[in-house]
């Protein structure tokens, strides 16, 4: 992605300074993709493919996921690898609150990304209601092919950000005075019902 | 029919009401509610019936609105190998509630409060009766209820919102964190929320 050079190559005064961004942007880009420390948020059935995952035949060390971090603090990317109830719904947004800048979110499964088959009271319908998501993992749950290629998107994703953006992508995404991350017509929104759900009834 | 039902109404008189044998073979019995407390004691202590072991408490409610709502005690004796289920009929109309068992098994503490939390039935006696599985500030009803909706009363958004600004330490008592020895060394905050038996307050409804 071209952010700042935008006159034609050779002939700008700032020609020089861009390439120099370029290089110190695909540096730093591939320094963090192919380091990142996963903080494994497991919560059901998704968290075993997350660990077979890890385990010594799909290995994600070979991305460079080499440690996984159990504490928020040296974490660079979270994974909720399953359902997440409300209750864990600030559990959750206090462990993304305490990890460093730069951060990422991995939502693995149907249940993290939609609540899934558990369209009922006690689940969050989407962990991206809670926190801001980058990549998202369809299946049920994935298998660790799935998950793979989930971060290696991510990688993708990584390496198409620039530290010179005038306004960078990852600010803070605090909550705001109700304590919502995103506007409540917003949240309704994303958590009707649909597929099978929609022939549930809303009432008993 | 069985004979533990036997023995238990040639003692309780009519404080024992209908009983049948379930399909998997075990016996029902069903206690009025006045009287439930004495007769589990003398399950347990009569040395011919020794239901030593409580393996679960929990609620039915039928779909059908003018049966009672009824909870159930699923005992054994595990010198004898014996089984027995004690039922309790509540009206719905009425006050919803039971003796505790908790003196005469321990091990009914949470299984109760799972029944309360759940189905909103309140067992007298009990030490230390709070919601369970749903957060303490939790206002929108007992969901095993039939008259509960699938999705909850409020909004999703409602729903997010309350428990994003639940405060997550504040579920436990302070028995429960082990810390009544640390007490001293806590920071004064928790200190303070703990000795307030502060839970937290439903967002919004101040």
């Amino acid at each position: 992605m071209k952010h700042v050079a935008t006159e034609v190559a050779g002939q700008s005064p700032n020609f020089l300074l861009a390439r120099f961004q370029q290089l110190v942007d695909w540096a730093v880009n591939a320094s963090r993709a192919n380091s990142l420390w996963p903080m494994p948020f497991g919560t059901a059935c998704c968290a075993i493919e997350f660990m077979a995952t890890a385990a010594s035949r799909f290995d994600f060390a070979r991305f460079g996921m080499e440690r996984q971090a159990f504490s928020p603090r040296q974490a660079d990317v979270l994974i909720c690898a399953g359902r997440l109830p409300f209750k864990l719904a600030p559990v959750i947004r206090r462990v993304f609150d305490q990890m460093p800048q730069p951060k990422w979110v991995i939502s693995m499964g149907a249940c993290a990304s939609t609540g899934g088959v558990f369209d009922n009271y006690a689940m969050v319908q989407g962990i991206d209601t809670i926190v801001p998501v980058d990549v998202y993992v369809p299946g049920c749950p994935p298998r660790p092919e799935g998950l793979l290629y989930g971060i290696l998107l991510l990688h993708k994703k990584i390496k198409g950000e620039s530290l010179f953006d005038a306004q960078p992508r990852r600010d803070e995404q605090v909550l705001d005075e109700r304590g919502l991350r995103l506007p409540p017509e917003t949240i309704n929104e994303i958590s009707e019902p649909f597929g099978n759900s929609i022939h549930q009834f809303r009432s008993a | 029919m069985n004979p533990t039902v036997d023995a238990l109404r040639a003692t309780f008189g009519d404080a024992i009401g209908r009983a049948h044998r379930a399909r998997d073979g075990d016996a029902v019995v069903v206690v009025r509610r006045e009287r439930l407390l004495d007769a589990l004691r003398w399950l347990r202590d009569t040395p011919d019936q020794r239901f030593d072991y409580l393996v679960d408490v929990t609620a039915v409610e039928y779909r059908d609105r003018e049966r009672p709502l009824e909870v159930v005690y699923f005992l054994r004796s595990l010198d004898r190998r014996a089984d027995l289920r004690v039922k309790v009929e509540l009206d719905p109309a009425g006050e919803l509630a039971v003796d505790s068992v908790v003196t005469l098994w321990a091990g009914a503490d949470w299984l109760e409060r799972e029944v309360y939390d759940m189905f909103g039935i309140t067992f007298h006696g009990h030490p230390d009766l709070r919601r369970i599985l749903m957060w303490e500030t939790y206002a929108e009803g007992y969901p095993l209820r039939k008259d509960f909706p699938l999705r909850g009363r409020f909004s999703r958004a409602e729903q997010v919102r309350q428990a994003l600004n639940a405060n997550p330490e504040a579920h436990y008592s302070l028995e429960e964190l082990s810390i009544a020895q640390a007490h001293a060394e806590l920071p004064a905050d928790m200190r303070g929320r703990l000795e307030r038996g502060e839970r937290g307050t439903v967002p919004g409804s101040a």
